[in-house]
């Protein structure tokens, strides 16, 4: 029989690797063993009080400051983590891990099935958010960390961070929830759906198999990135980048080439994701949102695995022109927090950049959290 | 008096109607200044709701418990009870239906502190006597076009509303244009011509049954009666 088992892992290590630990997930499959790939930023102080676990996107990874060794550009967050930042390194210990189910380290679809040299591709057990939580709390375990003093995210991370809150508040002090939701909504799962049809159309898919004659579905990946790119734009947005301005010529062509900027913009974005991101793991990850749901639970989950005493505390932003995850549904979270008097601040920050609001410029955004992290901590400290 | 000052005469009075150890709502509570004030000098538990986000900004970022909304709108999400106190600084007469704000105050909250800029004050009655103008004082410092202020009133008419309402007045402040301080309960003539600003702390009236032993009813005081 195999025993429960835990690695020790260290901070500056890269990928941590449980072993044997039969994860069982949400759906009934169990992962006997897997390894999450992560990076750490900062110092843990003696105590160890000042970690702080952000999590990624849909199409992050671990690497959200310093260089990204996979593209060679800047982290995924670096204008908002690092020394000086507002999530500052030089104050906070800073992990962010590659979710279970992701293609930059972690155990996914495109990694080898335990035990085989044939990697999982569609036979890799459905994910949900709950799980990548699991996971990332054993990863927390090994590190030796009993409490978090945060768990932020947005979008997907944002998702992460409430899960956190559900199943965890034990092992945080708070969590900063921003661009996310309650549910995913059925029109975030129709464009999801629509993405995960173009991969699946793609004749190179091969029902996940791909890997097998050293393919990708790139057409059916770019679509669905250029897809899903839309959706985190908003039309005053993408009206003030683009108009109607033509790509590198005077007249139009009367053809289907990518007359507009708009349009060469989005071939840019699909084509640069298929370089760094897995078909597989897109699937899985997209399928992992839909699939989130605390509409109905949230408010007894929080009443009941809660104690009165328990002072988590939770911030949560929305962006005004975000229609992925509009303002609204953050206020039904900040709601169900206030009809149980929990400590929750809620912000809606004006911008017209929509979604990616979060990880774009926006000043208020970097005030609150620097404030509400630094504030928080001089309390704890005291 | 100017309106820094008047606001911290006002924020340090709240300050004495207000116990040790309670949880506070603050509405309207800017970037935080009262709720810092309140959770360093009598260690209250803070909350607060802002209308501007800028300011909610600030005082999220100075650490308080602040959601940006409109309390209008916002505050029947909060459960019956869950505050010791919930505080409307100065604000009563920006609010759309003042009455339901009321009620509101005093379901969220066992007291409500509510404090407000007196229409009955000398200088507003001469003002609008002599000019046959909307009057313009330093404590309603707007024109009628764009104020903020939408429900001008006075003690009288309030202490009206609170009779209707059946709410109770625990303790009620009044502060003349100089800032001398009094009882307003005690000095009743005049004290509508003479009050600059009025604090009022506010509960309903005690509907705990006192149960009577009897064959088929329970009867309780202020006429309630529970089968």
């Amino acid at each position: 029989m195999k025993t429960k088992f835990t690695t020790d892992t260290k901070l500056e290590s890269e990928i941590a690797y449980f072993e044997n630990i039969n994860l069982k997930l949400e759906s009934g499959d169990i992962i006997d063993s897997f390894k999450l790939a992560f990076k750490t930023y900062g110092k843990l102080n003696a105590d160890k009080t000042n970690a702080i676990l952000v999590c990624h996107a849909l199409t992050g990874d671990q690497y959200v400051a310093g260089n990204n060794p996979i593209t060679g550009r800047e982290g995924w967050w670096s204008r908002m983590v690092g020394p000086n930042k507002p999530i500052d390194t030089n104050k906070f210990f800073v992990i962010c891990s590659n979710v279970l189910g992701g293609c930059s380290g972690s155990t996914g679809p495109k990694e080898l099935q335990n035990g085989s040299d044939v990697a999982y591709g569609g036979n890799f057990p459905s994910i949900t958010i709950k799980d990548m939580v699991k996971a990332q709390s054993l990863l927390i375990e090994s590190l030796k960390i009993e409490k978090l003093f945060s768990v932020i995210g947005g979008s997907m991370g944002a998702m992460q961070a409430l899960q956190w809150a559900i199943d965890f508040p034990d092992k945080i002090l708070n969590i900063i929830h921003i661009a996310g939701a309650l549910k995913h909504s059925a029109q975030n799962i129709a464009f999801h759906e629509v993405g995960r049809q173009a991969i699946m159309s793609d004749p190179i898919w091969k029902n996940g198999k791909y890997f097998e004659n050293n393919e990708v579905p790139e057409r059916g990946l770019s679509v669905a990135r250029m897809i899903a790119h839309i959706t985190y734009l908003s039309e005053n947005a993408m009206h003030r980048k683009f108009g109607r301005k033509l790509q590198s010529r005077d007249i139009i062509s009367f053809g289907f080439d990518a007359d507009f900027q708009v349009e060469s913009y989005l071939r840019y974005q699909g084509k640069s994701f298929v370089e760094r991101f897995d078909a597989n793991s897109y699937l899985y990850l997209t399928r992992a949102m839909d699939y989130f749901d605390h509409d109905e639970t949230f408010r007894k989950n929080i009443e009941f695995s809660h104690n009165p005493n328990n002072h988590l505390k939770y911030l949560i932003v929305s962006f005004t022109s975000d229609w992925l995850f509009p303002t609204i549904e953050s206020k039904m979270i900040v709601n169900q927090l206030n009809s149980l008097s929990r400590e929750v601040s809620f912000l809606e920050i004006d911008t017209d950049k929509g979604h990616d609001s979060f990880l774009l410029e926006e000043p208020q955004l970097d005030d609150v959290i620097k404030g509400f992290l630094t504030n928080n901590f001089a309390k704890i400290d005291e | 008096m100017n309106k820094i000052n008047s606001i911290r005469k006002d924020w340090s009075l709240i300050e004495t109607l207000i116990a040790e150890d309670r949880k506070i709502l603050d509405i309207g509570c800017g970037d935080g200044g009262l709720m810092e004030q309140l959770a360093n000098n009598r260690n209250a538990i803070t909350h607060g709701i802002e209308l501007n986000r800028d300011l909610a900004a600030n005082a999220i970022a100075r650490g308080f418990n602040v959601v940006h909304g409109n309390a209008e709108l916002d505050l029947s999400q909060y459960s019956n009870n869950s505050f010791d106190y919930v505080i409307l600084s100065q604000t009563l007469q920006a609010m759309m239906k003042p009455k339901d704000i009321l009620s509101e105050l005093l379901r969220i909250g066992s007291k409500a502190i509510v404090s407000f800029p007196n229409f009955g004050h000398w200088k507003i009655r001469l003002q609008l006597l002599i000019s046959g103008r909307m009057p313009v004082t330093e404590s309603l410092p707007y024109t009628w076009y764009d104020t903020p202020n939408i429900h001008f009133f006075t003690i009288k008419d309030f202490l009206n509303l609170c009779n209707e309402m059946n709410i109770v007045i625990e303790k009620s402040i009044g502060l003349t244009s100089k800032g001398k301080q009094f009882d307003i309960s005690e000095s009743v003539t005049g004290v509508n011509f003479f009050t600059h600003e009025a604090i009022f702390l506010l509960s309903y009236k005690n509907f705990e049954p006192i149960k009577i032993k009897s064959s088929k009813k329970v009867f309780a005081k202020n006429s309630v009666i529970a089968n």
